[in-house]
């Protein structure tokens, strides 16, 4: 279980591996937060190698994303397997970030 | 209720995932519903256990869930006991309503009523109960206390 941070031109890449849940939430906000102050405004987080999602983990990207927009950014999510997209739909946050299939479109125009 | 699985764990956020991991293993016979099992009653639990450690025991590594799961007649029930005081469930805000969306915390309850098929708490409101309708014939793996 780890986040693997990559730069890809101007965005930032954050991999999640394994879940993002209560016990890891913060260790994701830290690597993004760190990467905002140094600069860094266009962010996509992969999922394509998560299991799974929590409550915690949902808030944990809202706040992420409020953040990066206050500072002129945006927050792209790609690669949400057919579980994570459902709990995505069921909150609505679907309608509140760019959600791309696969990470490469996520980075397409960024 | 007779319970088929009964587990005291102590407050601590990693052992969340490890929790819900072995009651999944001990629904064997529950592979035919992977889906609702795998979706529902996994965030079901897990949203149960974050609430009872982070709200009801705040943090508190001195205080344990009480985690109660039977499955009888096709139906999947999991009772979540922690030692708070107690919180009145009725007060939390619908997420997805408005502003409500762009706060962090209070989706918890709300994926928990949404993917289980009955969801309650006790007077105290330091208990909840999970349903998850199954169909009949399915039964917990062991059936022994742990």
């Amino acid at each position: 279980m780890g986040f693997q941070v990559s730069q890809n031109g101007d965005a930032t890449l954050v991999e999640v591996e394994g879940q993002l849940i209560v016990g890891n939430r913060q260790e994701l906000k830290q690597r993004v937060l760190e990467q905002l102050e140094g600069g860094d405004r266009k962010f996509v987080i992969d999922f394509s190698s998560t299991g799974y999602i929590d409550s915690s983990g949902l808030g944990v990207l809202v706040s992420l994303s409020k953040k990066i927009r206050e500072q002129g950014g945006e927050l792209r999510l790609s690669s949400l397997n057919e579980d994570l997209r459902t709990l995505f739909e069921l909150t609505k946050l679907d309608t509140l970030f760019r959600i791309t299939d696969t990470k490469e479109e996520a980075l397409v125009g960024f | 209720m007779e319970n088929d699985l009964v587990l005291e764990i102590p407050t601590d956020v990693r052992s969340i995932q490890h929790t819900v991991e072995y009651v999944m293993q001990r629904c064997r016979t529950c592979e035919a519903y992977q889906k609702r099992l795998h979706l529902n009653f996994r965030v079901g639990l897990t949203e149960a256990l974050t609430n009872a450690m982070l709200y009801g025991n705040e943090h508190d590594p001195s205080k344990h869930v009480r985690v109660e799961v039977a499955l009888e007649n096709g139906r999947l029930e999991a009772r979540i006991t922690d030692q708070g005081g107690g919180f009145d469930p009725s007060a939390i805000p619908d997420p997805t309503e408005g502003d409500n969306i762009l706060k962090s915390g209070g989706r918890g309850l709300f994926l928990m009523r949404q993917l289980l098929d009955e969801v309650s708490f006790n007077d105290r409101g330091n208990q909840v109960t999970l349903v998850l309708r199954l169909e009949q014939g399915t039964a917990l793996e062991g059936g022994a206390q742990a």
